[in-house]
């Protein structure tokens, strides 16, 4: 786990976020699909460094394998074979794992304190001790991402080797990949290079080349150069225009009434609540008494985090949503 | 490699051909990337699939497989006919001007000399015209109709873009725009690479394919260039070495011959590898060979070897058959010839082909060895493991040794890449359990021997007895030693024409120069001298400064031949020694130094003015590069396209009813598996063999994460064959052959597409190979149970390329 002043901010709490590190640099890994040959060096890079074993499983009829993300596999390589209208066929290959989202849809659901939390410099990282493997992270995440493990009812995903970059290396599937297709470095500096590479695409004829960084999560952590950015659906169904489920929204919204008028006993029956009913059930926790109490009454906003670029350092700011952009 | 992995950068048009190099080398990959960004290269895949390499190439063709020639000989009779050659190269650096011999001829498919009771040729019209001056005949206009240009202009003239479609089955349009790109690189400043693996090599032409890459450089003036060349991407690690060091039947360490046993004569075996320059002046630098073959002598046999006694000569084994290769070895196994067989390194259960011919062989022996750090198919091909090894071990009485070596990361020592640069490596980790360095287990092993012969005698113990073995730790020889041998060091003082000592007794050569041929030199590997100096190991170094900027780096590790890194260097300046193009400056003529200088250490003797008129191709008797390879090729001095011995197509387009040109007339074939051949209406399909990215031949299948992200065996097929079968993605697939079947999961893709080839529609199956009945993956068949024996004519790599099978729902 990651220093907990990088921490800028944390599922279902109602302490403020440090403010310390707010000049950090906002990192990036950058994955460029046009060069990407498949070959899965990532994938085995991911389980060394992570010390994962996912099964010996089948083969189903394509090169993907494992054919999808599971505990055990937090990056796979999706082979999508696209036939343009004239016939043309492009084998794009694109190397799937957490976008690490600026709003991250798992984190605004997860409804377990402190299980999911955003560093300063974006990452967004999974606190294994702190889940009740509720799965809302899932329904929260617009990329189908975090997977439940049936060992030990926990959500995992891809952490963006927060414990290498924390100490100045660059994530385990950036150092492997042999084309350097994916690279790795502050946000900024990714997306000058990503801009390059459009350009070289360009000039190559693909004239909707462009950059995956969608707003409509705020901008990801892990951003895609596309040959075909106008259609990143065929990429094995990247979504084109990535929000967080209206669900988050119902499910909370349904807790809402009961979770303020309870406010402050909450915990304690929270807890005795997971101790009879299992982790699948309602928190232990107020999870979103934000969304009923203003900020400014309780002082801070629960997954409020720093704006950097719009209100930087601004800890009273309601927090933009992503689907309301 | 005649450049270097490194080197692809500088290229202008990348051509992956007979080889799937991102699937099979994705770290050597790194730099067609890096020549896509930052040289703005185009890669140009032609393989019988769309590959990974199809998937970030920038164009591509699909290839019936076994057609390459056809392709390439088409290009060829395009670039003359369209006067797309590099002219002022090829006039000069090649034999394009040399006068073939009258009695040169082709016809119906067969090159003059044929015999086909032995299925061989007799090469002797296959030579240059000699002048009265004792000197080979030119004509410089390139207008005599014997001369190589316009033998070669005839040869080719008949692959016309619609004959090369209808063979390969790549639509006439493709194949002129992809001609096109290449024709462009036979400007003095753009340069194409040919990276290609064994997807050229593994058929009954697989020299001949190759061969002709190298002609289409030599047109368009691209050997000795930085970013062209033709370059083997070789398929293991140490591949390079092996052949280096001669771990083949017929050859000795440094790519020397082994005599024969019509040769018995010492000075008729070196006179007759000693190459005299047919060209006045010329470098012909295997004049030198008895330089190299005493020191070799020496350093196997220390003092016993003298000048009476012909540096042992009778020593060594003389071939009483062309050839010991393991197509042969297995066939007289497979026969009951053998007693014994050490298997080191090596899996033939699952590598050679027709398995169930290699089951016969290994269980007709009395006992076998595994050497080997993995639990090899082969150490348990007598042991039932159901449907993937259906033998019964009660018939089977070969007993099996197995000693496991430790593998590389466990041990010190150097490989040879694919660049030829020796790169010397540390062990990581002790071996685990008893495994032990294969040089320990052979040392102990040869003492041993020794041992027996000493005190028991037997037939012709000298060799054994005298064979130098002063290594510090007999049983154990280091590989500084080892390595410290191969290099080679003076016997005796070594004197320069004045009389000056030039190197002291027992000091490590600095180069093969130095080797003499009066047994005052001792050398284990000719071509390695200069790996292990006074100056310390070259190998370890790790400078990668790179002065020029061209991706040289000199002081990184060390490369042979003398530590240069493109080969033929010398043909990257023009007649005066002047850089053919500024971006393509490599060496170049320092008239002020007069000696050759820059990124690289010349390929050529340093201080020879372009004045003196020496050529590049220094190792040639020319010192041209051949388009007409008069002696070197055992099956045409041209290559000629001639069908896979299993084919689709019934006739060679080429040669229709011409039963004799169908396949190459050449190829190592014995009666037996002759009869093993499939026919096209039992097996319709074009197979093709090959590996995939997440395996590394037969051995990752026993690494848990390899086998995580590929772990299960399937065969490819199109949609079309897919629907013709009943098939979906998923479903079980039996593939059969003439001589056996598996049973796998079928990857249905749209990568694969039906072709028309003459009056009829090619489907490809493609089969990779890694699985197996050991190792942490699941259970698969040993594909060699598909495929063919039968063995290209130069080398007898088996055909694993092309063959056919018919494939149905299992
Ligand atoms: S390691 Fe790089 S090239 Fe290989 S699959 Fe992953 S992203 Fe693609
Ligand atoms: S991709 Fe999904 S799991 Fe990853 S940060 Fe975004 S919402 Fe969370
Ligand atoms: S960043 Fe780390 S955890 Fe994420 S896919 Fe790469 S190797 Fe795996």
């Amino acid at each position: 786990m990651d220093n907990s002043q990088n921490i800028i901010a944390r599922s279902a709490t109602t302490t403020a976020p440090p403010q310390v590190r707010s000049h950090v640099d906002e990192v990036a890994k950058l994955i460029d699909v046009s060069k990407c040959i498949g070959c899965k060096a990532c994938q085995v890079a991911c389980m060394e460094w992570n010390d994962l074993r996912d099964e010996v499983g089948e083969c189903h009829g394509t090169y993907d394998n494992p054919t999808d993300l599971t505990p055990e596999s937090w990056t796979v390589m999706r082979f999508s074979e696209y036939e343009d209208t004239n016939g043309g066929l492009e084998w794009l290959i694109r190397k799937d794992g957490c976008m690490h989202c600026a709003e991250p849809g798992c984190l605004e659901a997860c409804p377990a304190p402190g299980a999911i939390v955003q560093y300063a410099n974006g990452i967004v990282d999974f606190d294994s001790n702190h889940c009740i493997g509720c799965g809302y992270c899932i329904t929260g995440c617009p990329f189908d991402i975090p997977r439940i493990s049936p060992k030990d009812q926990k959500s995992y995903k891809c952490t963006l080797c927060s414990d290498r970059v924390n100490a100045g290396l660059e994530p385990a599937c950036v150092k492997t990949c042999p084309t350097n297709c994916i690279e790795f470095g502050t946000k900024a500096d990714m997306l000058a290079r990503a801009e390059k590479r459009v350009g070289d695409l360009k000039e190559l004829g693909f004239r909707d080349a462009g950059i995956y960084d969608p707003a409509g999560v705020g901008g990801t952590h892990v951003m895609y150069v596309l040959h075909h950015a106008d259609d990143p659906n065929r990429y094995s169904g990247l979504p084109k225009d990535p929000r967080i489920s209206p669900l988050v929204d119902a499910w909370k919204g349904a807790t809402k009434p009961i979770m303020s008028a309870i406010i402050g006993i909450t915990a304690f029956a929270g807890v005795i609540h997971y101790m009879t009913k299992g982790p699948k059930e309602e928190p232990e926790e107020q999870p979103d008494a934000h969304e009923e109490t203003p900020p400014h009454a309780l002082g801070y906003d629960a997954t409020q985090r720093n704006e950097r670029g719009h209100d930087a350092g601004d800890s009273a700011g309601e927090r933009p949503r992503g689907d309301e952009r | 490699m005649t450049n270097h992995w490194v080197d692809i950068r500088n290229a202008n048009l990348i051509l992956s051909m007979g080889g799937n190099s991102a699937e099979a080398h994705p770290v050597g990959f790194r730099w067609v990337t890096e020549a896509i960004e930052h040289n703005k290269a185009e890669l140009i895949t032609i393989d019988p699939r769309f590959t990974r390499t199809g998937a970030v190439a920038q164009d591509k063709a699909f290839i019936r497989t076994g057609t390459d020639i056809a392709f390439l000989g088409g290009l060829i009779s395009y670039l003359i006919e369209t006067d797309q050659i590099q002219r002022e190269y090829v006039l000069n650096y090649t034999d394009a001007a040399l006068i073939v011999r009258d009695d040169y001829g082709f016809e119906d498919g067969l090159f003059s000399g044929y015999d086909a009771s032995t299925r061989s040729y007799d090469k002797r019209s296959w030579m240059y015209a000699m002048g009265d001056d004792g000197f080979v005949r030119r004509d410089e206009s390139l207008q005599d109709p014997r001369c190589v240009y316009q033998l070669l202009r005839a040869h080719y003239s008949r692959y016309t873009p619609d004959m090369v479609s209808s063979i390969t089955g790549i639509q006439v349009d493709n194949i002129q725009r992809i001609w096109k790109k290449i024709a462009a690189t036979a400007v003095p400043d753009r340069t194409m690479t040919i990276l290609y693996a064994l997807g050229w090599t593994q058929h009954s032409i697989g020299s001949q394919i190759i061969r002709t890459a190298a002609m289409v450089q030599l047109l368009l003036g691209n050997m000795g260039m930085p970013g062209g060349g033709v370059n083997a991407l070789r398929g293991h690690s140490n591949i390079q070495g092996l052949t280096d060091l001669g771990l083949l039947s017929q050859l000795l360490p440094g790519y020397m011959t082994l005599a024969n046993a019509t040769e018995q004569e010492y000075r008729a075996y070196i006179d007759k590898r000693v190459k005299q320059p047919t060209i006045e002046g010329q470098v012909s630098y295997w004049k030198n060979y008895e330089n190299f073959h005493v020191s070799l002598m020496k350093s196997w046999f220390g003092n016993a070897a003298t000048q009476q006694n012909d540096w042992c000569f009778d020593w060594l084994p003389k071939l009483e058959r062309p050839l010991y290769d393991v197509l042969d070895t297995f066939d007289r196994m497979s026969r009951g010839e053998l007693t014994g067989y050490f298997c080191q390194g090596f899996n033939p259960l699952a590598s050679f082909p027709d398995r169930a011919k290699v089951t016969r062989a290994l269980s007709s022996l009395k006992y076998l060895v595994v050497m080997d750090p993995l639990n090899t198919e082969t150490s348990e091909f007598w042991k039932n493991y159901g449907e993937y090894n259906d033998v019964d071990p009660s018939q089977i009485d070969t007993e099996v040794f197995r000693l496991p070596t430790c593998c590389f990361a466990e041990d010190e020592g150097s490989i040879v890449n694919s660049a030829r640069w020796l790169q010397w490596h540390w062990a990581a980790a002790p071996p685990p359990g008893d495994s032990r360095p294969d040089t320990a287990i052979m040392g102990e092993l040869f003492l041993k021997l020794k041992q027996l012969y000493q005190q028991e005698g037997g037939v012709f113990p000298a060799p054994i007895l005298n064979l130098t073995w002063d290594y510090k730790i007999p049983a154990e020889p280091s590989p500084q030693e080892l390595a410290r041998e191969y290099n080679g060091r003076a016997l005796e003082d070594l004197v320069d024409a004045d009389g000056n000592v030039t190197r002291r007794a027992g000091e490590q050569l600095a180069g093969f120069a130095e080797l003499t041929a009066d047994g005052k030199t001792a050398a284990g590997c000719w071509i390695f001298t200069g790996c292990w100096t006074e100056d310390g190991n070259m190998m370890a170094r790790r400078d990668n400064a790179d002065p020029y900027g061209t991706g040289n780096t000199l002081g990184w590790a060390w490369a042979w031949p003398m530590n240069r890194r493109i080969l033929y260097n010398r043909a990257s300046a023009d007649l005066q020694g002047r850089p053919w193009g500024t971006n393509k400056a490599f060496i170049w003529w320092d008239g002020e130094q007069g000696a050759w200088v820059g990124a690289d250490v010349p390929d050529f003797p340093t201080n020879s003015p372009p004045s003196q008129g020496q050529m590049p191709f220094i190792m040639q008797p020319e010192g041209v590069g051949h388009l007409f390879a008069g002696q070197s090729m055992v099956d045409g001095p041209f290559p000629e396209h001639y069908e896979p011995f299993e084919s689709p197509v019934p006739q060679n387009l080429l040669h229709p009813g011409k039963e004799q040109a169908r396949n190459n007339p050449a190829a190592r074939i014995f009666d037996a598996d002759r009869e093993a051949l499939g026919k096209p209406e039992d097996f319709p399909h074009a197979a093709t063999t090959y590996r995939l990215t997440e395996h590394f031949h037969f051995w990752t299948k026993h690494a848990e994460l390899n086998a995580i992200v590929q772990p299960q065996q399937f065969v490819e097929i199109g949609e079309a064959l897919a629907e013709e079968i009943g098939v979906a993605a998923g479903d079980w697939v039996k593939v059969s052959s003439n001589r056996g079947s598996i049973r796998a999961v079928a990857v249905v893709t749209k990568r694969m597409r039906p072709m028309r080839i003459g009056d009829r529609q090619v489907h490809h199956v493609g089969i990779p190979l890694h699985w197996g009945f050991t190792g942490a993956a699941r259970k698969g068949y040993l594909i060699n149970a598909l495929t063919p024996f039968v063995g290209d004519a130069n080398t007898q790599t088996p055909e694993y390329k092309s063959f056919t099978v018919r494939v149905e729902k299992a």
